[in-house]
């Protein structure tokens, strides 16, 4: 059983002080920017505003599971263990917004 | 190795637990759980059965007077919840629970306490549903409970707060033990056991339990969602509100479909183990086999509208689901191939499993063929909600999961009680369950086409329906009967059947190497797998003489102190805990009454509490 | 989990794994994969359901109630909420100290870390419970509209997460407390911030999808 866990300590040696306030930065510089966009009318009416956020927003995702979840230290397993639903998840939830009439050619 | 000395007060703890009904409430024994399971959905095997044949009575002939309409509807609710939910899936259960450990060498699952919480909420679910029986007002609404019909607005009485609650309820057994099975299978595989040298089997489930552990949330949403509406007055399916009626639908079969291949699956698995034993040949393309379930499961998400192709989704969606549907007839197509590579040049030997094994070929090909004849938008315009439909699923779901089910169960008998069925009395229930199977469902395919439609409690004379159904009324009591030899054979031969050994049919893998019945701790050493098919070596080799084989005088296995094998506590907790979440769910059922339900609920919190902060076995000195 | 797995790590030397990884691990991620479904068909309900409510209120935009004639400004207030996601995200920062101090032995950053977390939790549904009632006095109930029961429903949820994480956090810091959390400890408390960095990245994605999306 891993509960002097040397695999674990090992990935946690990669991650530290250091790239967790990196992390925490861009985390909040992010929400700063997301937020700071939505109170630009000019720019929510253009086409680039809702993928500007859904981008931020998967950023932020990526990279607090990335990091703070360490999976890019650890183990595939984990990353199977989530992507994989994650990809399916996202699939199945586009589909949905297709089927009903909220994505596609606008015909209101 | 540390000697295990338990303190006194969990030694006398343990003393209670060892013997009697204790033994059974606070088992942590996945060979126990998985007999707790097999027991209650052999019992949920004959209430379905029964509804079935009420159904059956009622249809014997035009304007049926059986049963009211009202009635009718409950109990072709009922009939379908009770298969799927208390009947195929428990009985997979059963195998999981059983044979997956065993299958990969290993002592127990990985979290034990969970597997029995699992079943108790289980049977907690099965009770809680059937329950409405007792008030006459058990769910109405079909096994899919299309909302908004299910809606307050449309069905006022309690009928499906029932179904609602009780679906909920299963869920949480099914999530549990799907997040168990899918640790177990990855972490506790004996030294040697790469995935791809695990039993058929364990593949299957394993895909399957991904399957489980994806598509249960999404019924958990669709119910919630339901739940809310019909107790606190939400509005995801109220149309006036601006609902569609096609959410409901949506969400069900996202999980519906992948619930298909989830009650399909390990049926698979099972005659994937019986078929190369009696064929004394390993399975043919191994690798197939495992990959086309991994493509089964992934496509599995992507064909839930072909169940909606009548609901006008457009010619787009229509299309992309026909063809999504169209392709995942092949992962599934091969696996019929590699079966008969099996069987093609083997030494077959037609034991009871294996008759099963056979027919489950052949009926689900059926099944499979008018499955393909849905893919079909148009062709499905035609069929959707007629007896061509209602034929299909019991073609796939008897002629597949149950024959398969029963071959397993024949051919595992052995393993669980350490005796042998009856091959005599099996081969009369065979060829009864065969002939009354086909009986009943073959008629339905021309019901369908000539135009009889599902659901509908009674139909008119000089519909040219009548023969047909006398048929397949005729057929459902042929199936009765064969079920009623069945569980004959399967209680006297705990009694009188032959003491088996340890590998009565010349087997290969692990579950084969050991005792039968396994002690508690299974496997004395862990042992180090090279291959596949470690009891055969290079070679298969004939096989018995006799099937089955005589059993040699073993010496009784030694005891897990004996061996200072640690084994899990019984405890009592997993089942306190699943006695709050039915006093939760009771106390919403029954008038949302607040502090029944807040009691359930604590009882739940601090059973929780109570066993997580509990070390499973006992701590070494 | 929490010191049941604690007991089995340490009676249990001759436990073998194929993976040498740690089963509560696993079963967590196994779980955390299951749970993107099921916050998936929430947040897919609420986008199908998005611009469809009959009534008012709306989240981003002001609807006249034609009976009575009042105006309902646009409910929904991005300053509050871009504090309160402010507040989660800083959370995940803090648990990824907690459990770093708990690889270190730090006995005392381990408490004040856990703490910090479970206080921004707590702050995070402190915020909640204001919105809630706030709309709640704005004439927005669960079952107001589609808006309200998807919205509710959907955010109350992630609460409910937030929740049991916060529960357990505390339940680790009692520990922490009582026999002191060390190395040994260090897969368990892991196992709760995987736990709990998930409800955070539910909620970014709750946060850009409900509230910026118009």
């Amino acid at each position: 059983m891993s509960d002097h866990a040397p695999m674990d300590s090992h990935d946690q040696a990669h991650v530290d002080w250091g790239t967790y306030k990196w992390v925490a930065l861009v985390l909040f510089v992010m929400t700063v920017v997301e937020v700071w966009v939505y109170y630009i009318p000019a720019f929510v009416a253009t086409p680039w505003f809702v993928p500007t956020i859904l981008i931020l927003g998967a950023i932020k995702f990526a990279i607090v599971v990335m990091f703070y979840m360490h999976l890019k230290y650890d183990k595939k397993l984990f990353r199977a263990l989530f992507v994989g639903p994650l990809l399916i998840a996202v699939s199945i939830l586009i589909a949905l917004l297709f089927l009903f009439g909220q994505l596609g050619p606008h015909t209101k | 190795m540390a000697t295990i000395v338990a303190p006194p007060s969990v030694a006398r703890h343990q003393a209670r637990y060892e013997t009697g009904i204790w033994s059974w409430l606070a088992t942590t024994d996945h060979k126990r759980i998985g007999k707790l399971y097999l027991y209650t959905s052999l019992l949920w095997f004959f209430v379905g059965g029964l509804e079935a044949l009420l159904i059956r009575t009622q249809l014997w002939g035009p304007n049926g007077r059986f049963v009211t309409a009202e009635t009718y509807n409950q109990l072709f609710t009922m009939h379908g919840t009770t298969m799927v939910f208390l009947v195929i899936m428990p009985f997979s259960a059963a195998f999981f629970n059983f044979l997956i450990p065993l299958q990969i060498g290993a002592r127990d699952v990985a979290f034990p306490r969970l597997n029995a919480f699992s079943y108790w909420v289980f049977l907690l679910g099965g009770v809680f549903m059937n329950v409405s029986w007792l008030l006459h007002a058990a769910p109405d609404a079909g096994w899919f409970g299309y909302a908004p019909l299910t809606t307050k607005a449309y069905a006022p009485g309690i009928n499906i707060d029932f179904w609602v609650l009780g679906l909920q309820i299963l869920g949480l057994s099914s999530l549990a033990a799907a997040f168990n099975f899918i640790t177990t299978i990855i972490n506790l595989r004996a030294p040697g056991m790469d995935f791809m040298k695990m039993p058929v089997f364990t593949w299957m489930s394993f895909v399957t339990q991904f399957l489980l552990a994806l598509s249960f949330p999404i019924i958990t949403v669709a119910v919630t969602f339901l739940m809310l509406d019909r107790f606190y007055g939400t509005n995801f399916y109220t149309i006036a509100a601006g609902a569609d009626p096609l959410l409901w639908q949506h969400l069900f079969w996202l999980f519906g479909h992948p619930e298909v291949y989830i009650l399909i699956l390990p049926a698979f698995g099972l005659v994937s183990e019986v078929l190369p034993i009696f064929s004394r040949k390993p399975l043919f393309g191994y690798s197939v086999m495992v990959y086309s379930a991994m493509v089964i499961a992934f496509l599995g998400f992507g064909v839930w509208a072909h169940h909606m192709f009548a609901v006008g989704m457009g010619r787009v969606a229509d299309s992309a689901f026909a063809i999504m549907t169209m392709l995942i007839g092949i992962p599934t197509g091969v696996k019929i191939f590699n079966w008969i590579g099996t069987l093609w040049g083997g030494r077959l030997r037609f034991t009871t499993a294996m008759k099963f094994a056979i027919a489950l070929i052949a009926l689900f090909t059926i099944g499979g063929i008018s499955g393909v004849m849905h893919s079909s938008p148009p062709s499905d315009l035609q069929q959707t909600d007629s007896y061509f439909i209602v034929a299909h699923f019991h073609y796939v779901l008897f002629g597949g999961s149950m024959m398969g089910l029963f071959a397993g169960l024949y051919f595992y008998y052995p393993k669980i009680t350490g005796r042998l069925m009856s091959e005599k009395i099996g081969t009369v229930h065979f060829w009864m369950t065969f002939i009354g199977m086909n009986l009943t469902f073959f008629p339905m395919h021309f019901l369908g086409l000539n135009g009889m439609p599902r659901r509908t409690w009674t139909y008119d004379a000089n519909q040219g329906w009548e023969m047909s159904n006398q048929m397949a009324t005729v057929g459902a009591y042929l199936l009765g009967a064969a079920t009623l030899l069945f569980a004959y054979n399967w209680f006297s031969s705990m009694k009188k059947g032959p003491v088996a050994g340890n590998d009565p049919w010349g087997a290969a893998t692990l579950e084969w190497s050991i005792p039968s019945p396994p002690p508690d701790y299974n496997f004395a050493v862990i042992p180090t797998v090279t291959s596949r098919t470690p009891l055969w070596g290079a070679d298969p080799g004939p096989g018995p003489v006799t099937y089955p084989a005589p059993a040699g005088n073993a010496a009784p296995p030694k005891t897990a102190a004996q061996l200072h094998i640690t084994m899990p506590t019984a405890t009592i907790k997993p089942l306190i805990a699943a006695l709050g979440l039915g006093v939760m769910f009771t106390g919403l059922i029954w008038h949302k009454n607040m502090p029944v339900m807040l009691a359930g609920a604590a009882i739940f919190v601090a059973s929780l509490y109570n066993w997580l902060l509990t070390p499973l076995e006992p701590e070494h000195h | 989990m929490a010191t049941a797995a604690l007991a089995d790590a340490h009676a249990g030397e001759h436990h073998y794994t194929s993976t040498g990884l740690n089963s509560n691990k696993i079963a967590i991620w196994a779980f955390i994969g299951s749970e993107c479904f099921f916050f998936a068909s929430l947040i897919s309900t609420y986008l199908i359901y998005k611009g469809k409510s009959v009534v008012g209120p709306f989240p981003h935009e002001a609807w006249t109630n034609p009976a009575t004639g009042k105006v309902m400004p646009a409910i929904l207030n991005i300053p509050v909420t871009s504090m309160s996601t402010f507040v989660l995200l800083m959370s995940s920062l803090f648990m990824v100290l907690a459990h770093a101090a708990v690889v270190r032995g730090d006995r005392k950053y381990s408490k004040i870390w856990l703490l910090a977390t479970a206080l921004a939790g707590a702050t995070f549904l402190g915020f909640q419970a204001f919105e809630f009632t706030s709309f709640v006095h704005e004439g927005l109930g669960l079952t107001t509209n589609l808006f309200g029961s998807t919205f509710f429903v959907l955010t109350g949820f992630h609460g409910a997460h937030v929740t049991a994480g916060v529960l357990w956090l505390v339940t680790l810091l009692f520990i922490d407390y009582k026999r002191g959390l060390g190395p040994r400890d260090a897969i368990n408390v892991d196992i709760c911030a995987l736990y709990w960095h998930f409800v955070d990245v539910v909620w970014i994605a709750i946060f850009a999808l409900v509230y910026l999306i118009r």
